[in-house]
């Protein structure tokens, strides 16, 4: 379990993440959402120690993150950003077979080389593994990074907003593969999203941050729902129910 | 070719070149000619060491391909050195004859300089990398005018000998400041060997490298540290030569096209061996001294560096 406690972030006199404490269930799939600037990146980074956090602490397993040595923090909880800007030039597999370096270090023995093999499988890159990154389009290297971040076979995956530029159909695909990791192989999986019904159809919890600060935090169906939504949002949403999934219809709104 | 054959093949002509610097027209003079020759060569294998390793390092933790560790200003800061030495104390100075105390000196005020930058720098928690190269070009220049301020005042005859610092050169090594550099770098070498694979994955950039598990502040400050420390030894030892990095560097990510830094760096110190001893010989045996290696150098390099610029801006 991941357990934030009043976690802080200033930059200057503004504070960016106002004393947060949340905990992160493990093995279902945890949504952030809210309006922009209301702070879920920062956090996410900070759990992540992208960020040095002001106050507060993070702890996984019970292990304070401050206190954790870098390369046993890799083994356990990975992190992918929005954008991923290389230097080099990179395959899709030389890119997935990085995700192995908190066990190997570089140099890959047979269970990395198989669970390589099991990522891109995973990510239905296997057919193109040898493409250069940079000859794909976006849909496809999002999926060569969370190959990646599979490959680290870390039992907490943070994602920052994941279908950022992806169409309907790489967004679908990516909800579904995130659905089958918590599912089939039981990770914990945290993700920031802005499409509030990505967010409703495939995720367990759903916590809501605006300005800073956590103002909802429980299951899926008691966060989609107009009264809490109009308190995130500032806006009068209604919803649909289809098949069992609740849409929220704010297009119009 | 696989890059193994390729680091081969280099490292074959690599030793051609030496092999050829040090016996062609040796006409069996073992005892006088021959143990200069190995001197210079030495100087030249250490400097091309230094300065490839350095680069590579350098532009892999700035992620940036057209930057030179000269950028932290390092060479400004020699030649101001030499400059004020010579102005205030005369060419006729210890400091300026004896190369010993010479090297030592600007080799300690070099590293002290740039522990001193970084110290400053980083004290403020994580300012990133862009900052402090800023510092140092700023600084660079504030280095550049003073020396060339006090260039202007000097005497004529005095300026020959500061101008005989400007440009890198290996005639007149001193043979013991050879064999105290060689051994500086090895151990700095031994120590940063464990850090070699770390710089693979710096150039995934930041936030992938830290996902990665590799305490990346930490790697950036020491790494940026065995940079400075080989820029002033290659600088104490030759004089201003970075700019040739550049040329090594970039030459060496065209001809083997890998993310691999073992390979990167072993490549660009074999070219730059190959480019010294090569060019020496061809300054010393074609060009009959009315030349130096610099000059040269700086004029390919330029040349090579517009050729880049072009190529990146028609990437981007």
């Amino acid at each position: 379990m991941i357990q934030v406690r009043a976690l802080s972030k200033l930059y200057g006199k503004k504070s960016v993440v106002e004393d947060v404490t949340v905990d992160i269930q493990p093995r279902k799939i945890t949504s952030f959402i809210g309006p922009n600037g209301a702070g879920k990146s920062t956090l996410l980074s900070m759990v992540s120690r992208l960020l040095d956090l002001d106050t507060g602490e993070v702890l996984i397993d019970k292990f304070d993150v401050k206190k954790m040595n870098s390369n046993e923090f890799a083994k356990k909880v990975s992190i992918l950003k929005q954008s991923n800007y290389m230097n080099v030039r990179l395959t899709i597999r030389e890119l997935v077979s990085f995700g192995r370096f908190p066990y190997s270090k570089g140099r890959l023995t047979e269970e990395d080389e198989r669970m390589v093999d099991q990522s891109l499988e995973y990510m239905h890159l296997t057919d193109m593994q040898d493409s250069f990154l940079d000859e794909l389009s976006g849909g496809q290297r999002q999926r060569a990074f969370i190959a990646m971040v599979i490959a680290q076979d870390t039992e907490y995956i943070l994602l920052d907003e994941p279908l950022n530029n992806l169409d309907m159909k790489h967004s679908v695909q990516i909800m579904k593969i995130l659905r089958r990791l918590v599912d089939e192989l039981g990770k914990t999986v945290v993700i920031v999203l802005h499409d509030i019904n990505f967010a409703s159809v495939y995720s367990d919890r759903i916590v809501a941050m605006k300005d800073g600060k956590v103002v909802k935090d429980g299951p899926t169906e008691e966060i989609i729902e107009s009264a809490a939504l109009k308190e995130i949002y500032d806006m009068d949403i209604p919803i649909q129910k289809m098949d069992g999934c609740r849409i929220c219809v704010y297009f119009s709104s | 070719m696989r890059n193994s054959v390729k680091l081969a093949i280099l490292a074959l002509i690599a030793a051609g070149a030496c092999a050829v610097y040090l016996f062609h027209d040796l006409n069996g003079s073992y005892g006088y000619a021959l143990p200069k020759r190995t001197i210079k060569v030495l100087a030249m294998v250490l400097t091309g060491v230094t300065i490839a390793y350095a680069t590579v390092v350098f532009q892999t933790i700035t992620h940036n391909k057209i930057l030179t560790p000269s950028i932290m200003g390092l060479d400004s800061l020699y030649m101001l050195l030499q400059t004020l030495i010579i102005f205030f104390l005369g060419s006729g100075h210890i400091i300026i004859v004896n190369k010993q105390v010479n090297f030592i000196l600007s080799v300690v005020v070099m590293i002290v300089f740039a522990l001193f930058l970084y110290k400053f720098l980083f004290k403020k928690g994580n300012q990133p990398i862009y900052f402090l190269l800023l510092v140092g070009i700023i600084v660079g220049t504030f280095f550049s005018s003073i020396s060339t301020f006090f260039q202007v005042l000097i005497d004529p005859n005095e300026f020959q000998i500061v101008q005989d610092k400007m440009f890198a050169s290996f005639n007149n090594i001193n043979s013991d400041l050879v064999w105290l550099a060689i051994a500086i770098v090895c151990l700095v070498m031994i120590y940063a060997w464990r850090f070699l694979r770390y710089l693979d994955v710096l150039s995934l950039g930041r936030d992938t490298a830290i996902n990665l598990g590799v305490p990346y502040d930490s790697i950036v400050k020491k790494m940026l540290v065995i940079v400075s420390v080989f820029i002033s030894i290659s600088t104490g030892l030759v004089g201003p030569i970075t700019f040739f990095g550049l040329i090594v560097a970039n030459l060496s990510y065209q001809f083997f096209k890998t993310y691999k830094h073992t390979v990167l760096i072993t490549g660009a110190i074999l070219m730059s061996i190959i480019a010294l001893v090569g060019g020496q010989w061809v300054v010393e045996r074609v060009f009959s001294f009315s030349t130096t290696l610099s000059v040269i150098i700086n004029f390919i390099g330029g040349v090579y560096f517009i050729y880049l610029l072009l190529k990146e801006r028609k990437a981007a």
